[in-house]
This record gives structure tokens, sequence and C-alpha cells, in this order.
């Protein structure tokens, strides 16, 4: 009998043939020292304990499972349930693997953090995990992104984290990475680095997967309890990919559970107008992992675009690429506008204005619930909430989106 | 024997270190940079790095990273790179080595980077992203190719490792000086003196360093245990200032910091 899909990485750090580690030697004892405490922590009940109970009182979990019943009505198909990972403190998925992480830096008795931020939703999760425990936070976000998403920016200040802007490259989460990966590389000795996804080498793709489970741990048990069936299909955003390798991971071994990856289609289907490196991409190592990545002949690393700062990344994590060369989760991609569109219904039929990065994930859900028809169930993950981006789409508004 | 193992026995057999500049290909065109490495062999540099431009260089500093994306920017591509090092190769009398990130190896295939590159007279490379658990695979083809393969050594390798590291490196072993990424330092940690002490009684492999040297007192301190210097970010900066100062000035001057580190070196 083969192994279940469920039984990566080995102990290389390897989904099947992708992700490993490629990165430069001074990383590697950091590196090592980092998969030996998750090891330990992993098997110890006081860590978990800890963790669980700031999932419960800290961050609010579980996050409900919410039918959308004039959602479902507005589309007219298949019932659409919304895991509400927007109803998380601070607003996103992403808390649930910062304080995880957090505990891991203190457990390697490290005071000083560093994090990228694409959305700086992030960043944000980051500085408030680092404000809880006391740590020092610096953020590298694109100076883009700085732009775009102000109110986080805004947030991370006054919660303590010293924000540093990239202006390298694109400006964008990319650089951002690059440039976290720099500072680490002179601090490593001090300091932990709170990768936000799951990118990155060895191990990081595995503890953030881990921590982010636990979305889809709870969403597959309230399907059991809301309608005592699994869904049909279960559908997240894909940038990185950490809220969609958090859903899907625990229904991998289901297989009687259809798997929804919504990447970035951007402004069309050109190079350089989307970033859809599992659509599009080709095999290549990028931030340390092999995986799926949107690179040019000689390697060279391809500029991305969505308006979504999120989802704006060219690379994405190995597990996906896994998952997709398996033929384990279909990966598809939704365009700006489509995504523009599906946060204008979700907020106006459900009242929940939904992050631009998860609005990708409702546009390929209502045409899903369109596909298989009544009688058939979806779970979404809504894997933060929209407030972040009120100003970016009234300018986008302006612009004729 | 690769033409870097020649070049280490020849030196060794007459007493003298080694000094190998880094050069970014293409900046601000590849004709200045053949003139740079002439410049450089003509002082006396031993074998000169040639470093491939990559978009996402995460162990460099502010100072190569704009070199690479000043070449990167004119849409300069690797088959155009190694066009022009075969030219400059024929005519050095110092080997060459890339300094290439193994997210562009792996793009043309290890086997074909190796045949493309030795093809363009260079004699090995230095992969700042390849671990030594990773690269079984490409190092067997290098060593069936007699293409070195240049691993690093970090002060953070614990000493084991460092061992295991020295085996399977080839031509030299880079020892990188700091924990940190590229550029010029002020002062460089004087551990890292018994650090390669250590290794250097353990390994009959040539020990390099570099990363942060750009100053006649850096390689001063060094001396003692080091085989040769490597020396980047000092000299991007200089030809960083082309199009301000002139080729003939920008030349001179990197003729002058090579003369002064090699006279800190052999003193």
């Amino acid at each position: 009998m083969s192994d279940p899909i469920s039984a990566v990485p080995n102990s290389a750090g390897r989904f099947g043939e992708f992700g490993g580690r490629y990165v430069p030697e001074t990383l590697t004892r950091a590196l090592d020292e980092l998969a030996a405490e998750y090891e330990k922590a992993k098997q110890d009940p006081e860590f978990q304990a800890q963790l669980n109970q700031l999932f419960n009182t800290f961050v609010g979990r579980p996050s409900p499972l919410y039918f959308a019943e004039r959602l479902t009505e507005h589309c007219g198909g298949a019932e659409i349930w919304l895991k509400r990972e927007d109803t998380n403190h601070t607003g996103a998925h992403k808390i649930n693997n910062t304080l995880g992480q957090a505990l891991l830096t203190l457990r390697m008795g490290k005071k000083r953090v560093i994090a990228e931020t694409g959305a700086g939703q992030h960043g944000v999760a980051a500085a408030t995990a680092c404000a809880r425990f006391g740590l020092e936070c610096i953020v590298y976000m694109g100076a883009e992104d700085v732009r775009r998403q102000a109110p986080n920016v805004f947030s991370m200040k006054l919660l303590g984290a010293e924000i540093r802007p990239v202006e390298s490259g694109s400006r964008t989460l990319r650089d951002a990475i690059n440039e976290a990966m720099r500072d680490w590389m002179s601090s490593v000795e001090t300091t932990h680095y709170i990768i936000g996804s799951v990118v990155g080498p060895h191990p990081f793709p595995v503890i953030v997967r881990d921590f982010q489970s636990v979305i889809g741990q709870e969403a597959r048990q309230q399907s059991l309890d809301s309608f005592g069936d699994l869904p049909d299909r279960v559908v997240a955003c894909v940038g990185g990919g950490s809220n969609a390798a958090g859903m899907f991971y625990p229904f991998v071994d289901d297989t009687e559970v259809e798997l929804l990856g919504v990447e970035a289609g951007g402004r069309s289907e050109q190079p350089g107008d989307h970033a859809s490196p599992l659509t599009f991409g080709e095999h290549g190592i990028l931030h340390g992992s092999y995986s799926y990545v949107m690179q040019d002949e000689d390697g060279q690393t391809c500029d991305v675009h969505s308006i979504s700062a999120g989802l704006d990344y060219p690379g994405v994590g190995p597990e996906h690429s896994y998952w997709k060369d398996a033929g384990r989760v279909t990966y598809t991609h939704c365009q700006d506008g489509e995504a523009m569109a599906a946060f204008d219904t979700l907020s106006r039929t459900e009242g929940i204005l939904p992050a631009l990065e998860s609005s990708h994930a409702i546009a390929k859900a209502m045409e899903s619930a369109r596909e298989l028809g009544p009688g058939k169930r979806l779970v979404v993950c809504l894997s933060g909430r929209g407030d972040k981006d009120s100003n970016e789409i009234a300018r986008l508004k302006q612009e004729g989106y | 024997m690769s033409a870097i193992d020649t070049t280490f026995e020849t030196l060794r057999s007459q007493g003298r270190k080694a000094f190998l500049p880094f050069v970014t290909a293409g900046d601000p065109n590849l004709e200045f940079t053949g003139k740079v490495l002439q410049e450089l062999v003509a002082r006396g540099a031993s074998l000169c790095e040639l470093g491939i431009p990559y978009s996402d260089p995460i162990a460099d500093g502010p100072v190569i990273q704009a070199s690479y994306t000043r070449v990167l920017d004119q849409k300069q591509k690797l088959a155009n790179i190694l066009e022009a090092a075969s030219q400059w190769t024929a005519a050095l009398s110092a080997p060459i080595v890339s300094m290439v990130s193994h997210s562009i190896i792996h793009r043309q295939g290890l086997e074909n980077y190796v045949a493309r590159a030795k093809a363009a007279g260079i004699a090995g490379a230095i992969v700042p992203d390849l671990l030594v658990e990773e690269s079984a695979a490409f190092s067997e083809i290098c060593q069936r190719e007699d293409f070195s393969l240049i691993q690093l050594v970090t002060p953070t390798t614990p000493r084991e490792r460092a061992l295991r590291i020295c085996e399977t490196s080839t031509g030299f072993l880079y020892f990188v000086s700091v924990t940190g990424i590229t550029g010029e330092r002020t002062e460089l940690p004087p551990e890292v003196v018994d650090q390669v002490g250590w290794l250097k009684e353990r390994t009959d492999l040539p020990i390099c360093i570099g990363f942060g040297i750009s100053k006649p007192e850096h390689v001063k301190m060094l001396s003692p245990v080091a085989d040769g210097f490597i020396v980047g970010s000092a000299i991007v900066r200089k030809i960083a200032e082309v199009d301000e100062k002139g080729e003939e000035a920008v030349l001179a001057e990197i003729g002058e910091l090579a003369d002064q580190l090699m006279a800190a070196m052999d003193s």
C-alpha cells in the first residue's frame, strides 16, 4: 500500500520532489535548530496546551463555519459555507501561524523577530504575537504594499513593530522576503524569522502548514456537525498558499472531497499580468525551496501582478506543487475583475467584507456552486476581512474596475 | 585537475597567496567587464570570480544586489554573458570561476550549465545557495567534467559539518568571514583567524576568505591562515561609478585597490 498523500514532507523537507533547502550556508544551523525545536514542541503536551489556550482565548477559535444562505440563493446551486477566518483576532488566518512561531521563538531563547508581509495581515499578526510575548518585531514590506495597505501599516506601528519599506525590485512581497532573509543572514544567532506562508526553506513549509491546519481540522469537524457529511468541494485562495494548505491538509486523505486552489489571475494570462505559478509557471527554485515559480528561461524570477497584495507573489509553497503534480488539488485562477465582483457580491448578500485575497476564493466558489448544482456543499476559506482593502478598493473603483 | 587546482598548486609552490577579485558580468556592459578582468589579471589576480546576475540574491548586500539589478534591467541574458566570457577566458592568463545561483543552474539543467560554462572557458562554480546536502547530483557532474565546485563554510557552520563540506568542495574552500551578507566591513571578527586555522590543519584544500574584505588591514589580519582573498563589493562599488568618472579613472582606481590589497597579502 502506498503512503497516504498527507505523509509528507520527508526528513529533508521534500514534498515528493518539491521543497528542500536552497539557502546560504550561514542559515543552515538556524534551520536545523528550528527543525529540531519544532519536533520537540510537537511532542510536548504543554506546548500544544499553551497554543490551544491562545487559540481559544486570544484568537477566538474555533472560527465559525457559516452557511451563506443569501449568497447560495444568489448563485442558485450548491450550498456555500464559509470558514470564517476573518473573525479571528487581527482579522485573518495569519495569527494561527505567528502565535505558534512566537512560542517557538521563546523556546529557542531568541528575543528578536523579523517578518515579511505583503497585504500586511501577516505583519499585523506577527506584530501582535510579538507584543503579546514582549518580543522585538521588525517587519519588511514592499514599498508598493506599504502604499496599498496603509491601514495595516498603521496597526503594526501601533503594536510596537518597526516597519522597513523595501524599495528594491518590484517593491512587493517577493522583495520583502529577500530583505527579511538578508536581515536573517546577519542576525540569525539572536533572531527568529517568522515567515508568513508555507514557503521558504525546510522546515518553514511544514511548520506553517501544521499551525494553519487548525483551519481544516475545525472545518472538517464542523462540516460533520453542521450537515453530517464532508463537503463535496473545498475552496481556498493561493498566494504563497498558507490558508489553502491549512484548509486542505486535513482533507487530503479524504479522496471524495474535491480541493480547489485559486491563484491570482491578475489582468490577463500574459506573463507579468498575473500571479499564477501553478497554472503558468515552471519547476524552479525561489526563496530557498523547489516549487512552481514564474521565471524566465535564464531562471530569473519574473514580475507578477495582482490587485491583491497578499497574492502578488511569483512562487508558491512546495506542498501545493506536490498536490498539483499528484493530481490531488485542482488549481485555477481568478482575475482581478472577477475578484472585485465577488467582493461586492459577498458584501451585499451577506454583510461580510472579504479581504481581496479571499475574494478570489469566493469568486471561484460562486462558480463552483453553479457548476455542482443544488444538493451539493462547498466550504470556502474566508481567509481574512476586507477592511484593510477599503481605501484600495475605492481607488480601484475610480479607475473603473 | 581543473585550471583552478593548477593555479593553487603553482601559488603554493611559490609560497604565494591568491587574490580573487569579484566582478559582476555585464556591469555596466559586457565590454567594460572584459576590461576590468584584464586590468585585474594584469595587476596580478590569480583567479577571477564572475558574478552571474540573479534577480533574488539573498546572500548579497546592497552593492552587489544593485549591480545585478543594473545588468538585469538591460535584459542581459545568460547566453550573451557566456559568449562574452568565452572571449575573455581565451585572452586571460588566470582562470575564471562563476558565482551563480542554483536557481539559474537548475533552470539550465545541471549538465547543460556545466557544459555551457566549460565551453566558455569557465573553470568552476561557486553556488551560494546550494548546500552540501542538496549538492550530490551537481557535485557528481562537476567531478566527472573536472569543473570545480567551490563550497562555502561560514562562522555558523558546526565543525563536523565544515569537515564534510571540505570533503566535497573542489578547487578551493570559500570561507565566509562574517555572519551576514556580502559588503565591505570596517572590521572583521577576530575569531575567523582561529576558525580558518582549525580547518587548515584538517584539509589540504586551499582556503580563500571572502565577504567583507576591502582593506589592507583585513588582509594582514587573515594572512597567516588564508590561501587567498576574495574581494567583491569594494570593486563593484567602483564599477558603479563608471558613468560619472569614466572608464579610465575607474580602471585605475580598481588597479590601485588591487595593488594595495596584494601588497598587504605578501607583506
